[in-house]
């Protein structure tokens, strides 16, 4: 699904260079659920930049889904983020004056869905995080834990191949963090690959394999273990 | 896209209107300034016999001192009218098709039988009959006089559709009397609306006054010895006693137009007045080099500067303040938009192309260009209602219609998408990382 060889970024300004990623490498398979730690400023948020697209990067191959990335345009790489990349973010990151409904829509409609398709998925998406009866609220009026759900729910309304989630219960107190987690866990278990960025131990056990980044480098990876998810939440 | 995108624009307007505000307000000043004075020189400028542009001809010739040219800041050019004398010996020539002498003369008009009416004053158009079709005038009743009555000068007149209403209560008044002067004179015709702007037919006196408000023959003004109510100019040092010296003096006072149909008739017509002067040379006149011109409506409209430099010069500057106007918007919209970054992060990060971003915003900077066409449209109806109360002559020049209705959208709408595409496309450069963590 995923895979990172001898990646580098380096962030450049007049006075200085910042090795934000060195010769990075990783691999992730389809189904997984990898969870990614490292203290602030080892790059783990740099990583999932360059696995979204949402940045370039200087050296090294990456190839999603079966396509090398590294030279595509722009516009390429906005369109596999629309299709095959669904993004869930600290900050919940959703549109302060649209509501759950319209908030949710967003990808769909750079993917250019009639109208009743788009409006079949969002129904669908919601009702798998329980905000089906929410439509029409604006995020202002829902709770922390209902927002990241919103924000799920807007990830996975397009049927992504994988999801990328940076610290997606950081701003959550344990309780709502819980019922997030469980809902990736179980989004997991549908199918959907998943890459998640924590400081979190605790959220990172739930996870089948853990990555440790420090320096821009990968010190540590747990092997795939393919454990069963109910008992690792049972574990958590 | 595009509703959607409407939708967003109008949610994004909503959501800062003092901005928006602010902005209609800076496009629809500037739209509404350059629309009040484009209004003013496109209606100074039209030349409302373009259709007849190639076949007639206002009639000059050098009859002037020949000491100093007429106009010293224009000496090419003739006197813009004709003397008597002149004017009878061309008007002689069968070559035009159609030809007129005129001139204005000024009466009182008794309006005995029309109840509360005082006399009043009028301004009266004596001239030959062919004025009616040479300039296209409709009549709304009757017609213009005959020959026999042109020749004669029969006390007979056409009414304006206004002086109609003042006089008759705008019903068919033709076979009615007017009495002018204390004379009686039959009414044959009455004018629909006819405003030529600028008036081209005569530009010695108000190029955008009124139309007269009664025509008559021209012989009525030589036999009853009318003087002149417009200008009349001039040059030789001698004192004129009678009419009839005034008639055989060296004044120009005559307007003079020919209809001539094609090149051959006016180069013949050109021959025949070159001709004239020089048989007049013989006689002590024209002391000038010959210079008679036959002037199309543009180049008439020209040489008698209906539009003024200065009106040019103004045009200019509004279009420098719309400028102006433009470049504080460009600067409230970059904070707009910039202000907006981390959601257009979001939207690029979830899938949206630069070219959706742009078309988003841009959409959002036309709808600022529509409200300021709006804005535009008001702010130039209150400029030119300004106008019009400040000069009553230029009444007919400040009225907004609606093709400049739709200039003022098309130019506020074309302004705000030229001052949106810096603003759109530094937000279309948005790099979508850089705002997700921190929004």
């Amino acid at each position: 699904m995923l895979q990172m060889q001898s990646v580098s970024k380096v962030y450049r300004t007049d006075l200085i260079e910042t090795h934000a990623l060195r010769e990075f490498s990783l691999s992730v398979k389809e189904g997984e659920f990898v969870a990614v730690t490292g203290p602030s400023g080892s790059g783990k948020t740099t990583f999932l930049n360059i696995a979204g697209l949402l940045e370039t990067f200087d050296t090294g191959t990456y190839v999603l889904d079966g396509e090398n990335v590294s030279g595509l345009s722009d516009d390429q790489r906005s369109r596999i983020r629309n299709r095959k990349i669904g993004f869930i973010f600290q900050s919940f990151n959703l549109i302060p004056d649209l509501d759950v409904f319209d908030n949710v829509d967003v990808p769909l409609r750079y993917r250019g869905m009639s109208a009743s398709e788009r409006k079949r998925r969002i129904g669908e998406a919601l009702e798998l995080v329980g905000l089906a009866s929410r439509m029409k609220h604006i995020p202002a009026q829902l709770s922390g834990g209902q927002q990241q759900r919103v924000a799920i729910a807007r990830a996975l309304a397009g049927s992504p191949r994988f999801l990328l989630a940076d610290e997606p219960t950081g701003n959550l107190d344990s309780l709502m963090a819980r019922q997030v987690v469980d809902l990736l866990e179980d989004i997991n278990r549908r199918g959907t690959t998943i890459v998640m960025v924590t400081h979190d131990p605790e959220l990172a056990r739930r996870a089948h394999r853990n990555v440790h980044v420090m320096d821009g480098q990968v010190t540590d990876m747990q092997p795939f273990t393919a454990k069963p998810l109910v008992a690792a939440s049972a574990v958590g | 896209m595009f509703s959607y995108n409407l939708r967003l624009g109008l949610k994004s307007l909503r959501r800062t209107p003092g901005v928006a505000a602010l902005m209609i307000g800076a496009i629809g000043l500037g739209v509404g300034v350059c629309v009040t004075t484009l209004t003013v020189w496109i209606l100074m400028s039209s030349n409302p016999l373009e259709h007849k542009n190639d076949i007639l001809y206002a009639v000059t010739m050098d009859n002037w001192d020949p000491l100093q040219p007429m106009y010293p800041r224009s000496p090419e050019l003739p006197p813009n009218q004709v003397t008597y004398r002149d004017a009878m010996a061309v008007f002689e020539s069968d070559i035009p098709t159609r030809k007129v002498v005129m001139r204005k003369a000024s009466f009182v008009l008794d309006p005995a039988h029309a109840e509360g009416l005082k006399p009043f004053a009028i301004v009266a158009r004596l001239a030959t009959r062919d004025f009616f079709p040479m300039f296209d005038v409709p009549f709304l009743y009757g017609g213009p006089w005959d020959e026999d009555q042109d020749r004669a000068g029969a006390p007979v007149v056409v009414l304006s559709k206004d002086i109609n209403r003042k006089v008759f209560g705008g019903e068919d008044s033709v076979g009615r009397t007017l009495q002018l002067d204390g004379k009686d004179y039959k009414v044959i015709g009455v004018l629909d609306e006819w405003a030529p702007m600028p008036k081209v037919y005569d530009l010695t006196t108000g190029a955008f006054d009124w139309p007269e408000e009664v025509f008559m023959p021209f012989e009525i003004g030589i036999r009853q010895e009318l003087p002149s109510s417009g200008n009349v100019q001039c040059w030789r040092n001698q004192t004129l006693n009678t009419f009839g010296e005034f008639l055989q003096s060296d004044c120009v006072w005559i307007q003079f137009w020919a209809e001539l149909p094609n090149r051959e008739c006016v180069e013949r017509f050109q021959t025949f007045i070159d001709n004239y002067a020089r048989e007049q040379k013989k006689l002590g006149r024209f002391e000038r080099p010959i210079n008679n011109r036959l002037s199309r409506p543009d180049e008439w409209m020209k040489a008698n500067e209906v539009v003024r430099d200065d009106n040019r010069v103004l045009v200019g500057l509004s279009f420098m303040f719309l400028a102006v106007c433009l470049l504080n918007m460009i600067g409230l919209l970059l904070a707009k938009f910039l202000g907006g970054a981390p959601v257009v992060g979001l939207r690029r990060a979830l899938g949206a192309s630069r070219g959706e971003i742009f078309k988003q915003h841009l959409v959002e900077v036309g709808l600022i260009g529509l409200g300021g066409g709006v804005a535009g449209i008001v702010i130039a109806a209150l400029g030119l209602l300004g106008i019009r109360r400040m000069y009553e002559n230029y009444d007919a020049l400040t009225r907004l219609d609606v093709s400049m209705g739709l200039i003022a959208l098309g130019l506020a709408l074309l302004s705000g998408l030229l001052a949106g595409l810096y603003p759109t496309w530094r937000v279309c450069n948005t790099q979508p990382a850089r705002y997700l963590k921190t929004q």
